[in-house]
């Protein structure tokens, strides 16, 4: 991995396919100009993405380690960079850097447990990565229960595999839910963590929560509610980040630096973390 | 131990600086700067503190890192070459030397940088012990010693000669191959070195600023000092800009940019400031919109969170220079003193 | 000094005022910082002497933020800088309480760099430093801020108690304008590198700019990611310029020349040179204009009138 050598120098990256989620959101699927991965990854890890001359950010990968091929990420259109990613084409190149930061535990601390995803929007891009991991190595895991909402059905992201996919694998239970009512929903409506205090509780269960900053306040403060400890709950944060190696400054809160040492971290961590995020 | 006379001085300098880039403080119209020797210039080695420290040596306010071309339809990338050529820095202090050891805690951890790293194994340090410090510096308050300090060479000024000590291979290869102007010292000449030692480190025992005290600071006092009220008060006029930052000797935040020349992007890395705004800006949010936060950030960066990373070393090595700079003087011994201040009258 | 005080503590016991922005003791001898004072226990340790340089009308726009009144004390060259904010809208005049007090000049910080001073005191026309190292003296005509060496005399274009009304009376010395013509007959090659040698000692550290009672916009062009150019570095030399000119501009008929940007500038850059030369144009193009002298009208630049020079014909453009 050059990555290791040159921790700032990024890889050509082509987008070779690119997925309208949602009105805001695309997947572009990236891979090295000759074909095949960029780089190895871990769920929950992330990578910086530049188009010259526009800069660089921070997305997370949300394709799973266990596909091959490629990596894609699911990009929200919310800002200067994500209008002209969102304006690109398959063919064009981007630069890539990564991948950096920790994962989510897949292969130690989440082995074997139940577990619970609860997501917010965008916020179901790094989860999708875990979830998908998690489907393909099937019987390492137990019970899979993912909640999911959106402001509205068109903002669901990767709704086609959810229904055509996830729906369909042995013991996976989905429940979708959008803010408010909608023509042609007769699913849930309300916001996710009212949802997440309806339904049953399994405090076997290991939780991995993402989405938005309010959307995750509130979740952890229902969780701890109905009993989980903060030691079963991850989630990720995210700061402002450029270097992506814990030296440029900017995602530093208390003595650790959010794209090296996170972007996951068990709830009961960051409750030791200055109240910065 | 080596001497070198001073008469010899300029003739040492010229051999350097015509087998590398060498760089001295010269006296300028906003102060001392380090510079490119040439001929013409002429070392200020009487002023303790210059204006920048030379970290802009090894860690440039503006450097490109890789260059962006589209050439037939494909990106290609092309990173900047490493620095290769050997250079000497002369004059510099020990608390500018510290930094730099800060500095290769952040950079020189894995992943390693690979830019500064080239810079580093490339410059040699000649630092100077302090003959006269300034009513500002307070570097003994950071373990440092003015008379002893660190680099490759150490240099203490006598009344006709300089006194040389290697500390380091490298610094033991550069005084051999300059040996040519260096006379080995005798035993009058080691007393005499010593005896300016002594009269550094009576001075420094003077000096207002060096009981400075770091208790309830360093690792393990985020909860202790995050949520004192007493930041608001400190921070209220901070003006917000960036001088203590960018005078700083150990701030190494920095930002990375593109710069679209119009034929081809250069991707360059400039010095940034966690006092600015839109430092941890994003298209979401700012987890630090307070003038306030980002103030107490600094503080606690170099007080805290930086020696629970960085194996106890502070972010601080007492050099002085935003004591002197600041606008609003809202420097980092307002923060150490106010807070141990009122710290003492609570107990009372 | 006594005065000052009794002052300040009258209109803050007195419910008049609900804070008093003034100055008080650095930690280093010959450095006073800006300081709020809420009670008059807080009041002992106000100073005001000729140490004390900070210019302090910026910090009443943020002083505005907060509810009540401001008690805030102004050197004459100051007072031009508050009123030239409150005609801008960006202090309210209901909300200050002014206290103009007499200025005979500041001493610049410079005079005191790596000299180990422990501690200064004005002695007739001398400035005696005790120092870790001896006594020394300076003259003190040598150790003011280059803004006092041209000082515009001792009005103060606003107050609410004047202090010392025979110091309203105190003539200009100098003439602020001499640097500006000398440069302005050199040749164009000389004034560029000049500029060009003045700039490269730029750190970017934004001091000019946030010290800046004029530059008081709430977000800086150069801290939006709109502008291919940031506010921290020069990604070529020639940013450091087009930073300093466009913001040279921009405070153009706004600047009241308080010379707050050279006594903060790190680098000692003499940014006011930039500014007296537009208000040098000004002057010439437009008449007589001092940016601060009223609180109502419009300036120069924001004003059309009939009589307006044409822009070529003009004899300074």
């Amino acid at each position: 991995m050059p990555s290791c050598n040159e921790p700032l120098i990024p890889q050509v990256g082509v987008i070779t396919a690119i997925t309208e989620q949602t009105p805001d959101v695309r997947t572009f699927r990236i891979e090295k100009p000759e074909g095949g991965k960029l780089f190895l990854h871990q769920p929950g890890q992330c990578a910086m993405i530049g188009v010259p001359g526009a800069g660089e950010a921070m997305f997370s990968i949300t394709s799973s380690p266990t596909q091959e091929d490629y990596q894609e990420f699911s990009i929200k259109r919310c800002g200067s960079l994500t209008d002209v990613l969102h304006a690109l084409e398959p063919g064009d190149c981007v630069t890539v850097r990564g991948p950096y930061g920790n994962a989510f535990p897949v292969d130690t601390a989440l082995k074997g447990k139940n577990l619970l995803f609860i997501a917010g929007g965008i916020g179901l891009a790094p989860l999708r990565s875990v979830i998908r991991y998690a489907m393909d190595r099937r019987e390492e895991y137990g019970t899979i229960q993912i909640v999911y909402g959106a402001r509205s059905k068109e903002d669901l992201v990767d709704l086609a595999e959810i229904e055509t996919m996830w729906k369909n694998q042995p013991d996976v239970h989905v429940y979708l839910t959008i803010d408010r009512p909608q023509e042609g929903w007769d699913g849930h409506v309300g916001f996710v963590p009212d949802y997440v205090r309806e339904l049953p509780v399994d405090l076997s269960q290991t939780v991995l929560v993402c989405g938005p900053p309010i959307m995750i306040k509130f979740v952890l403060a229902a969780l701890t509610d109905l009993g989980y400890r903060k030691d079963q709950v991850y989630t990720t944060l995210e700061l402002r980040m450029k270097c992506g190696i814990g030296k440029c400054g900017r995602c530093n809160i208390g003595g650790k630096y959010v794209c090296k040492d996170g972007p996951v971290f068990r709830c009961d961590e960051i409750g030791e973390l200055p109240d910065e995020y | 131990m080596k001497k070198l006379e001073k008469d010899r001085l300029s003739a040492f300098l010229q051999q350097i600086g015509e087998e590398m880039p060498l760089f001295v403080p010269v006296q300028k119209e906003e102060g001392a700067v380090f510079t490119r020797w040439s001929p013409e210039v002429t070392p200020q080695l009487g002023a303790v503190r210059t204006v920048r420290s030379p970290k802009d040596l090894f860690f440039p306010q503006c450097e490109a890192l890789y260059t962006l071309k589209t050439e037939q339809g494909k990106l290609q990338i092309a990173p900047q070459k490493r620095a290769e050529e050997p250079f000497a820095v002369f004059g510099m202090r020990g608390c500018d030397a510290r930094a730099l050891q800060v500095l290769d805690q952040v950079f020189l951890t894995e992943p390693v940088d690979t830019f500064y790293k080239a810079r580093r194994e490339n410059g040699v340090l000649l630092t100077l012990a302090c003959r006269r410090p300034d009513t500002a510096c307070f570097c003994t308050v950071f373990q440092n010693d003015p008379a002893d300090p660190l680099g490759d060479v150490c240099l203490v000024e006598g009344d006709t000669c300089f006194f040389l000590m290697a500390k380091t291979e490298k610094g033991q290869a550069f005084l051999d191959r300059f040996a040519s102007f260096l006379t080995p010292c005798e035993e009058p000449d080691e007393n005499a070195c010593r005896k300016e030692q002594a009269n550094i480190r009576a001075i420094a025992a003077r000096l207002p600023l060096r009981d400075l005290s770091l208790e309830g600071w360093g690792p393990g006092q985020t909860d202790a000092r995050f949520s004192d009220p007493r930041w608001d008060t400190l921070s209220k006029n901070c003006l917000g800009c960036g001088t203590c930052t960018f005078v700083c000797p150990v701030c190494q935040c920095y930002d990375l940019h593109d710069y679209d020349t119009g034929h081809g992007v250069i991707h360059y890395r400039c010095w940034d400031s966690c006092m600015y705004e839109d430092f941890t800006r994003m298209s979401a949010g700012n987890n630090r919109p307070t003038r306030m936060q980002r103030y107490r950030q600094r503080f606690m960066h170099k007080l805290v969170y930086g020696p629970e990373n960085n194996n106890g070393m502070y972010g601080c090595v007492g050099c002085g220079r935003c004591v002197v700079k600041c606008p609003s003087s809202l420097h980092i011994v307002q923060v150490l003193r106010k807070m141990r201040k009122e710290e003492e009258h609570a107990k009372l | 000094m006594q005065r000052i005080k009794e002052t300040l503590t009258h209109w803050l016991q007195s419910g008049q005022v609900d804070r008093v922005l003034g100055w008080k003791e650095g930690d280093m001898p010959g450095l006073r910082e800006p300081a709020f004072f809420e009670n008059a226990e807080e009041l002992k340790s106000l100073c005001y002497d000729a140490f004390c340089g900070p210019n302090l009308s910026k910090f009443l726009i943020a002083a505005g933020e907060k509810d009540g009144v401001t008690a805030v004390v102004l050197k004459p060259c100051d007072s031009y800088s508050l009123n030239e904010l409150i005609r801008e809208n960006r202090v309210q005049r209901d909300r200050v309480k002014i206290l103009a007090v007499p200025c005979e000049g500041n001493i610049d910080p410079r005079v005191f760099e790596n000299r180990g001073v422990l501690s200064v005191s004005i002695e007739g026309d001398q400035l005696h430093l005790t120092t870790l190292y001896g006594e020394e003296n300076e003259p003190l005509a040598r150790c003011f801020l280059e803004r006092c060496t041209v000082c515009r005399g001792g009005r103060h274009a606003v107050y609410d108690e004047l202090l010392c009304p025979e110091a309203e009376e105190t003539p200009q010395k100098g003439d602020r304008f001499e640097a500006v013509r000398e440069l302005e007959e050199k040749s164009e090659e000389e004034r560029y590198a000049f500029w060009q040698e003045t700039f490269s000692r730029c750190i970017r550290c934004n001091a000019c700019r946030n010290a800046c009672p004029a530059c008081n916009c709430r977000e800086c062009v150069f801290d939006g990611a709109a502008l291919d150019s940031r506010q921290k570095a020069a990604a070529v030399p020639f940013e450091e310029s087009l930073f300093h000119i466009v913001r040279a501009y921009h405070v153009t008929g706004r600047c009241t020349d308080c010379g707050e940007c050279s006594r903060v500038c790190p680098s000692h850059i003499p940014l006011h040179l930039l500014n007296r030369k537009m208000i040098l144009d000004i002057n010439t193009l437009y008449g007589p204009y001092q940016a601060g002298d009223s609180d109502k009208g419009r300036s120069p630049l924001t004003d059309y009138t009939p009589d307006d020079c044409e822009p070529n014909q003009g004899k300074g453009a």
